[in-house]
């Protein structure tokens, strides 16, 4: 049953006085609790795909659903708390907010929830346990590693269970054994909590941990592997 | 209150410019608290004075004297009651690093014309008694630590010489418009000492009715028009205002000093908090993501601002309040009843919220506004 539906999305951006078209009549679905990785050379549209199916940016024609819900639609006021509800999101650096501690940057979904105090450091105690870094919760991002702080920020983005999460170059900047850790958590978060998980890369080693691969080139659908989409 | 400490950890983010900051605006602030309180104390000393008191001095300028003989000739007014008189004497006192005001008075008129200074009675008649004798107020005892029978010796500006009176008594004042701080000597030995001249530099003269005061005081200077010393004569808060006056481009001097330094500082804390902002688009752009709204971040940013401005005003104006008040300050005896009044505060808090505003607004709109595919590409 697909979670995500991508009708027939076209989206354009001015530069100046020209018009770059980025997708085309794009249509796709990916699947619940599938994991699914967006590839394609650089200006594909992979990350701009990511933003749509956020809510954080706007299609200029066609509709993303997600969980049954037009985001396509949705007014800044809608999206936000939709967002809280619905995705998780790790960008591919300078996820963490300098000024707090791993712990204080994986509480910030749960804060825009009703839960209590004590509820809250339950699911972050949680959350940074599943990522290995319980005992690194009273640090602040300057004191993490590179993979450290993707793993924070993963936990962050799975904190408040969303129904989708969503992971932009999470491995970019890391090296290969941090890259590895990321992607054994991913698999982890997919396989044992059923996460549905989409992730841009670049990284052919990434991609194989997803079980759908998406190639996308010049905002076109060229190719997909694994799981029908 | 669950955003609080996301709040105060962007506060302490750089310390240095949240404490700078901070202290700009309490120091502005207090700057304005006390310039305005110039202008306040002076404008409160027009409005002293007794209705029931007139002062006639010199029509061509204080600093003129008058005839001592005049005192008969206002006793036989209709309408006044009691005449007294007095001079300004203008000495120093050691190093004269604290200035303090003296006067020649006469004695038992002076003391019965302004009920407002009090002084023991037995305190009052060894001053009555003792030609050399002066009055000191309370303060000159706390800040000189002088005592009953001591000696004090003046050096006079005006009226050249060592004077040295001895102490006898110990004023208070039960009204604000008096000094606490001055010297009162006897008028007679202030004669005697300059030969006798039979000076006076203005008299004070207790009327029946205020109501009658435009009248006596026409009557006063009409019988001295035509003399060698003519009078001008109006009631003691004209007078006082008259001396309010003499302020009165000080006044404006000072009350634009204080807006000017709080809209310079405006400028600076505006500045540093939309600095602040910038720096911080992206993690702007990261909250947007995980979901926190506009009208959040919009509310986060004002409360940083407010933390700042709402400080800095507590500690600018309280500081001044707490300050002036501890200190009994007085701008040496210029500024009698110097304290930064309740409209002061408020105006003050009001210049604080609009610093809040100011400062705050335009980040924080800027955070509600910000779109974040493009503040992340912008920072990427």
């Amino acid at each position: 049953m697909p979670l995500v539906e991508i009708r027939e999305v076209n989206k354009s951006f001015q530069r100046g006085s020209e018009k770059i078209e980025v997708f085309t009549g794009l249509t796709l679905d990916v699947d619940e609790g599938s994991f699914t990785a967006l590839m394609g050379p650089s200006g594909s549209g992979k990350s701009t795909l990511l933003n749509l199916v956020a809510g954080l940016d706007r299609p200029t024609q066609g509709t993303v659903r997600v969980a049954g819900a037009e985001v396509s639609s949705m007014t800044p006021g809608q999206l936000a708390p939709w967002r809280a509800r619905h995705i998780g999101f790790v960008f591919q650096q300078l996820n963490l907010l300098p000024v707090l501690t791993a712990y204080q940057n994986v509480e910030l979904p749960l804060l825009l929830t009703r839960l209590s105090r004590k509820e809250r450091d339950e699911r972050i105690r949680i959350a940074l346990a599943l990522v290995g870094l319980e005992d690194r919760m009273l640090h602040y991002p300057r004191q993490l590693s590179g993979g450290q702080e993707q793993r924070v920020s993963i936990a962050r983005a799975v904190v408040a269970d969303p129904t989708l999460v969503l992971l932009d170059e999470p491995t970019g900047q890391l090296d290969a054994r941090s890259s590895e850790d990321v992607l054994q958590l991913l698999r982890r978060l997919n396989e044992e909590f059923k996460k549905t998980i989409i992730i841009v890369t670049h990284d052919v080693h990434a991609a194989e941990s997803a079980r759908t691969v998406l190639h996308l080139d010049k905002g076109r659908l060229i190719e997909r592997q694994g799981a029908a989409v | 209150m669950k955003f609080l400490h996301l709040v105060l950890a962007n506060l302490g983010r750089h310390k240095r410019r949240t404490f700078l900051t901070t202290a700009s605006v309490a120091l502005a602030l207090f700057l304005f608290a006390s310039l305005r309180t110039v202008v306040t104390t002076l404008a409160a000393t027009a409005q002293f004075g007794s209705a029931r008191r007139l002062v006639s001095d010199n029509a061509t300028g204080i600093v003129f004297p008058l005839p001592l003989s005049y005192a008969n000739k206002l006793r036989a007014v209709p309408g006044v009651q009691a005449v007294s008189w007095a001079n300004w004497f203008g000495g120093r006192y050691g190093d004269n690093k604290r200035f303090f005001a003296q006067f020649a008075v006469d004695p038992e008129s002076y003391l019965e014309m302004y009920p407002e200074i009090s002084v023991p009675e037995d305190q009052k008649q060894a001053f009555f008694r003792e030609k050399s004798s002066a009055l000191i107020g309370r303060r000159l005892v706390d800040v000189f630590g002088w005592h009953l029978g001591q000696d004090v010796t003046i050096q006079g500006t005006i009226f050249p010489g060592d004077w040295t009176f001895t102490v006898r008594g110990i004023y208070t004042p039960t009204d604000a418009s008096i000094n606490d701080d001055m010297l009162l000597f006897r008028h007679d030995y202030f004669e005697e000492r300059l030969g006798r001249p039979g000076v006076a530099g203005w008299y004070v003269v207790r009327i029946d009715n205020p109501e009658h005061a435009a009248g006596i005081a026409k009557t006063i200077d009409d019988q001295f028009r035509n003399s060698s010393a003519a009078t001008k004569t109006g009631t003691e808060q004209a007078f006082n205002a008259s001396f309010a006056t003499m302020w009165g481009n000080v006044s404006l001097l000072m009350g634009t000093i204080g807006f000017a330094v709080v809209f310079a500082i405006l400028l600076v804390t505006a500045n540093a908090m939309m600095m602040s902002a910038r720096e911080r688009t992206r993690e702007v752009a990261i909250l947007k993501t995980i979901g926190f709204t506009d009208r959040t971040l919009f509310g986060m940013v004002m409360l940083e601002a407010a933390g700042i401005a709402l400080t800095g005003a507590a500690i600018g104006l309280g500081g001044a309040k707490l300050l002036y008040q501890a200190t009994n300050f007085n701008a040496a005896g210029f500024l009698p009843g110097f304290d930064v009044t309740a409209e002061t505060l408020v105006l003050g808090a009001a210049i604080a919220l609009l610093l809040m505003l100011a400062s705050g607004l335009v980040p924080a709109v800027r955070a509600a506004r910000l779109p974040v595919v493009q503040a992340l590409r912008r920072v990427e």
